[in-house]
């Protein structure tokens, strides 16, 4: 694990009175995809939330880059350098386009400080940005908002990006779009931990795998390997690469 | 071609603004007139009430902010009106030369001298207030609204020990008693200055909003606290700061509000606080446009009613606020996420 940019031991999460996250243990490698599968109220989100100090973890340690982070606030976990992708998208509606990207470049004070080049190659990946770059956020398909969230997690270099099930409800013809973006920053070796039901997604951009069931990681391993087993996703995630297919 | 200079095409949705919440302005005020039947009387009750608008305006701004923000709901803001109004008694009383003075200028250096001193007093107040009161009870609307208004209690006797328990008079300077006459139609002097301070602290605000960093932080802060905290902005510093800013301008309303009434009591921000809670419901929680078209519309409003039927115009901002919100039940700009 010593190779691992982000470490979880033991993690767990209370939510109020409801103990969500039993102890998990992740590793998260630099430079890789990291998938975070598993059913409906698994953990992941909780897990995701937890990593961000969104959610407090009650027990156990999240440790970025060897440091540990447990006790940090949210605002200083981001800037260590780490993006977060809410399954809501987290958009601010009212703002443009402009303005939400210009909020993610902490650096810069106004549109015109931000990188160009790193603009055009978000533009490149997301055309939709630049059509609708003085348009409310709000406006934006649900397709485009998630563009829109994914570009301001990248907008400056980050890291690490922790993206929350960025296809979820979108068209197939969207994905696509999303698939190929990802593909594109995991070629640029930006790691990334990506909660995904979608196990086509899955298997198309990940390195490695984690699988949590009860709020606990069961597995964890090769993507590659999942992918081959089809035995193993029946016991894992209750499902058939067959049927995805 | 720049970021900045970058548009879309024209049949790309953009961010327009809506225009019927002052088309309601508009209408307010062309059906007044005809009931009034005097043009010239309207134009006088019209000026006022949007005097008195922009004085609402200024004390109501930061208070749907720090809701906007952080969830508050402070019913202590009138403690800062009231602060700043009684600072103003003393520093005017202090240079009652410059305010005796027929020259304009000096009695213009000494209502400055005045809100400078009172917006840093309500600034410090405010201060205060966030760290020893509200911060406790982030979260926790019902005790948010008790322990307020306990500290705007507290904050009363507090200016009944120092400035004694009785009315103070606050006298307008000289240069600026009378009215300005045009045909038949009195406007008066201290209302155009109201309306001057009124206008260029909404033009502050919106600059500061919209063209900078800090006003984008808040504008977001106000739709979705998490993610701006995600993004690596510390909101609790923001929310200071904004407190802090919404009570210098409470505090620079108090002094408008005290030359106003021309009487300061201890109780003056609690007589208001019903008032701006109805402005800032009317505009939209944490919408600072809303804040000022529903307070023009409150000042408009309770100037013609006060003419036209005076018995009406007691109950008229709420018959306003419930005709807003039956129309708009988020309120005339609602904000987005909230």
């Amino acid at each position: 694990m010593s190779d691992a940019l982000l470490e979880l031991h033991g993690v767990h999460t209370h939510i109020g009175a409801y103990h969500i996250l039993h102890g998990v243990d992740l590793a998260v490698p630099e430079g890789e995809v990291t998938m975070l599968l598993g059913r409906n109220g698994a953990g992941k989100t909780t897990t995701l939330r937890t990593i961000m100090g969104l959610w407090r973890a009650s027990r156990g340690e999240v440790r970025f880059r060897g440091e540990a982070m447990t006790a940090l606030g949210t605002p200083d976990i981001a800037q260590r350098g780490i993006a977060y992708v809410p399954e809501s998208m987290g958009i601010f509606s009212d703002l443009t386009v402009k303005e939400n990207l210009l909020l993610a470049a902490r650096a810069a004070q106004h549109a015109d400080q931000l990188d160009a080049a790193r603009l055009d190659w978000i533009f490149g990946l997301f055309p939709a940005l630049q059509t609708f770059w003085l348009s409310p956020a709000g406006k934006l398909s649900g397709g485009q908002k998630q563009m829109l969230a994914i570009a301001r997690a990248v907008v400056e270099p980050r890291a690490l990006l922790l993206v929350d099930e960025p296809s979820k409800g979108l068209a197939p013809a969207i994905i696509g779009n999303l698939v190929r973006a990802f593909s594109e920053l995991k070629a640029q070796r930006t790691t990334i931990l990506l909660v995904e039901q979608n196990f086509m997604m899955a298997k198309a951009l990940g390195d490695r795998v984690a699988v949590m069931d009860d709020g606990r990681v069961v597995h964890a391993g090769a993507m590659a390997d999942l992918a081959a087993d089809e035995a193993m996703q029946q016991r894992l995630l209750g499902l058939s690469l067959g049927a995805h297919q | 071609m720049t970021v900045s200079a970058m548009a879309p095409p024209g049949s790309m949705p953009q961010a327009r603004l809506d225009t019927r919440p002052l088309a309601l302005l508009a209408a307010l005020a062309l059906t007044a007139l005809p009931l009034i039947g005097s043009p010239s009387t309207w134009a006088t009750l019209t000026v006022a009430g949007l005097a008195m608008g922009l004085i609402i305006f200024v004390i109501a701004s930061g208070l749907t902010l720090v809701f906007g923000l952080m969830d508050v709901l402070n019913f202590g803001h009138g403690v800062f009106i009231a602060a700043g109004a009684f600072v103003a008694t003393s520093v005017l009383g202090g240079m009652s030369a410059w305010t005796l003075s027929p020259s304009l200028a000096a009695n213009l250096i000494a209502i400055f001298a005045a809100m400078v001193a009172a917006m840093s007093a309500a600034a410090a107040l405010g201060y205060a207030f966030e760290r020893i009161i509200v911060r406790p009870v982030y979260g926790q609307h019902l005790k948010q609204i008790l322990i307020t208004m306990g500290g705007m209690i507290v904050g009363e006797e507090l200016i009944k020990v120092i400035w004694g328990p009785q009315q103070i008079p606050l006298a307008l300077p000289e240069g600026l008693r009378g009215a300005f006459v045009f045909g038949d139609v009195a406007i008066e002097k201290y209302r155009v200055l109201c309306v001057v301070i009124g206008l260029a602290v909404f033009a502050a605000l919106l600059w500061t909003l919209n063209r900078t960093k800090v006003g984008l932080l808040v504008r977001a802060g106000v739709q979705d606290r998490e993610m701006v905290e995600a993004l690596g902005y510390r909101i609790r510093r923001l929310f200071v700061g904004v407190f802090v800013a919404g009570s210098a301008l409470a505090g620079l309303g108090g002094v408008l509000w005290g030359l106003y009434q021309q009487i300061v009591v201890p109780q003056i921000g609690a007589q208001v606080n019903v008032l701006i809670f109805i402005v800032i419901i009317i505009g939209g929680l944490g919408s600072t446009l809303g804040c000022f078209v529903g307070a023009l519309a409150v000042g408009l409003l309770a100037n013609y009613a006060g003419f036209l039927a005076p018995k009406v115009a007691l109950v008229s901002n709420i018959a306003l606020m419930v005709a807003v919100l039956l129309w708009r039940p988020q309120g005339l700009y609602p904000v987005t996420n909230r």
